[in-house]
């Protein structure tokens, strides 16, 4: 039987979720991603990947403290954002979010406490006026350091670290279930939602990680730590396998039951997801840096510039391979008619108050903020490369 | 004499004067007005349901109208519409619902073999299980003691969750205000024992509104009368919203 496709319900003209909450799991995305990284030198002792630890660990609170800036913008009553903590409704997924939140914000702030304490206290002994009291009350006027000190902080930093996994992962894991529990919309509803979006919070995090690393080391011409970045080109690899592999095995599923969901959700990447989903997300940014990053990882006698220079483009084609996915799950569900009979448009403004420049900013400030905490405390190892 | 009847003339008139003047206070005090707000225990004496009988509605789109003006509901949004299924001699289905129904029907989808054709009023289904309710992170949605899904719209953030849960695609977020909105029976109609305003419009008593939990009500007595649908009834949400003759294309 032919069927007409062009029927949305009448209030489905208008797309409730806009390109603001497409950013949301992104950032957050990153934010875990990063948190996770850092942790797999705090917690787990992988020595080399130690010079970017603290540089992880202040990214993921600087992604961190714009998170909710995007959802700030998009709620219709914003002032009121503190409802979800003063009455929140226990049934709803959504009402935990400001506790997670928060608990992760605790975490992550103590843990760069612990781990800048011996640097705010140097700084502290050598500074006067105005900055010796900044410092002073940055550590609680106990300046003191030594062996006993340090083997404290670095317990607490582990003990933080080691809480900071699962809270990272449900804070991400979570934004993930949010979507999956969505009886109502075809695209989102499946159980492995939290999933597909923890890895690839962790494939986000570490390439903005090595992205960012790479570009700031180049710009500033001191030497790259080689270990650390073919470490963490490897994981990149790793997980970006399994985080594509996972949303392909789940479309299979779906398409091999062949149920209705199928017949709808076919129309959909064949129609208004094909450039964004198929050619995008899966084609160019997806299996490009795939193969990129199959060879700097396997081919053991490649030149180490063009290795670098690899890695780095893969993890640039791997941040928009996440911001695509984030994209199409997010407005590709509600594409969807739950009429089942047709899709419905959207593309941001310009200039709307939840419109691309507004976008473009959200994502910017983080790395304005990155760059502000490295004139202060550098979290890079500064070796030029002539030594 | 003149001046007894003069005496008792303003006599008379004092009293009387005083009496209305009283009388009027009395009558016109808040004290006498009986309230318009029933108790909690009342209002568990009621579990209002809707019936939509698709084979009387002639999709003149009065409902519409009628809501949109009791309500204020901005324009482009709807709290109730009207959908149109034409079905021609090659089985190809088309629906449409051009604004919802508003100014009613004009033009044919199909220019001619249509060999099947009916009408189907839509409005929030205020579940037993609502996925609206269930998803409110602050708990503005809620489910009021006679069974209406209502806003708090002084609480509503406006985050839009709800709007993605319904499955019926009845929720939407005001614009103006910021809050999610919906239909809620009318429920300052329905507290004085008036009818919604759709119901009130209908030309062709398409609707029905009623006590589910009266034995008597003529609600209950069509559904026991009658062979009637639920909307996407496999997704657990157990609408109160009933549909007679509900055809397969309706989702």
């Amino acid at each position: 039987m032919e069927s007409f496709n062009g029927f949305v319900f009448p209030n489905e003209l208008h797309i409730t979720w806009t390109v603001m909450i497409v950013l949301y799991p992104y950032i957050t995305g990153m934010v875990a991603g990063a948190f996770i990284v850092s942790s797999f030198y705090h917690v787990f002792g992988m020595e080399k990947l130690k010079p970017i630890a603290k540089y992880a660990l202040v990214s993921s609170f600087a992604f961190l403290c714009f998170a909710t800036v995007p959802l700030l913008n998009h709620l219709g009553r914003p002032e009121r954002a503190f409802n979800i903590l003063i009455t929140p409704n226990f049934n709803s997924a959504m009402s935990g979010f400001g506790f997670v939140y928060m608990t992760y914000m605790v975490i992550v702030v103590l843990e760069i406490w612990f781990s800048y304490r011996e640097e705010f206290v140097n700084r502290y002994n050598n500074s006067q006026g105005i900055l010796k009291f900044i410092y002073g009350i940055l550590i609680l006027r106990n300046s003191n350091v030594n062996e006993n000190t340090r083997k404290y902080d670095k317990k607490l930093i582990v003990i933080l670290g080691g809480i900071g996994i699962p809270v990272a992962c449900i804070l991400h894991g979570y934004v993930g279930f949010l979507f999956g529990s969505i009886k109502a919309n075809l695209w989102w509803s499946t159980p492995l939602m939290f999933i597909i979006f923890i890895f690839s919070a962790i494939v986000s995090g570490l390439a903005v990680l090595i992205f960012l690393y790479l570009f700031v080391h180049w710009k500033r011409k001191i030497k790259i730590n080689q270990d650390s970045i073919d470490l963490m080109a490897k994981w990149l690899w790793g997980f970006m396998i399994i985080a594509v592999t996972l949303e392909l095995m789940e479309l299979l599923s779906i398409s091999y039951e062949r149920t209705e969901k199928w017949a709808v959700l076919q129309q959909l990447i064949g129609g208004k997801l094909k450039i964004s989903y198929v050619y995008l997300q899966i084609g160019l940014f997806s299996i490009v840096p795939f193969l990129l990053l199959s060879i700097t990882t396997l081919w053991k006698n490649i030149n180490i510039n063009l290795k670098n220079f690899l890695i780095w483009l893969s993890s640039g084609m791997l941040l928009l391979q996440v911001l695509f996915m984030r994209w199409n799950v997010v407005i590709g569900g509600q594409l969807v008619s739950k009429s089942m009979r047709g899709f419905t448009e959207y593309f941001p403004g310009v200039y709307d108050k939840e419109g691309l420049i507004v976008s473009f900013l959200l994502i910017i400030i983080p790395f304005i903020l990155l760059r502000a905490f490295d004139k202060v405390f550098p979290f890079f190892e500064k070796k030029s490369i002539s030594n | 004499m003149d001046d007894i009847d003069r005496r008792k003339f303003l006599k008379l008139g004092i009293l009387s004067s005083t009496g209305i003047l009283v009388g009027s206070l009395y009558a016109f005090s808040t004290r006498g007005v009986k309230k318009d707000f029933r108790t909690y225990d009342d209002l568990l004496k009621y579990d209002w349901g809707f019936i939509v009988d698709t084979t009387r509605c002639i999709g003149c789109g009065s409902c519409v109208r009628a809501c949109k003006v009791e309500n204020n509901v901005p324009d482009t949004f709807f709290r109730t519409w009207v959908e149109r299924f034409e079905i021609n001699k090659n089985e190809a289905v088309r629906v449409d619902s051009p604004n919802g129904a508003l100014e009613s029907f004009k033009e044919n989808n199909f220019s001619a073999d249509v060999v099947k054709a009916f009408f189907v009023p839509k409005l929030c289904n205020h579940c037993y299980n609502s996925a609206c309710t269930q998803v409110c992170p602050v708990g503005a949605s809620f489910h009021s003691p006679d069974g209406v899904v209502l806003i708090d719209k002084d609480h509503c953030v406006g985050c839009g969750y709800c709007v993605q849960a319904c499955p019926y695609g009845c929720r939407y977020i005001d614009t103006e205000k910021g809050t999610a909105d919906k239909c809620t029976l009318c429920y300052h109609r329905i507290q004085h024992g008036e009818l919604p305003a759709c119901v009130n419009a209908c030309p062709r008593n398409a609707r029905i509104f009623g006590n589910l939990k009266d034995p008597k009500s003529a609600i209950r007595k069509i559904l026991h009368q009658r062979r009637y649908g639920l909307l996407k009834a496999e997704l657990g949400t157990n609408p109160k919203c009933y549909y007679i003759g509900l055809d397969l294309e309706v989702k």
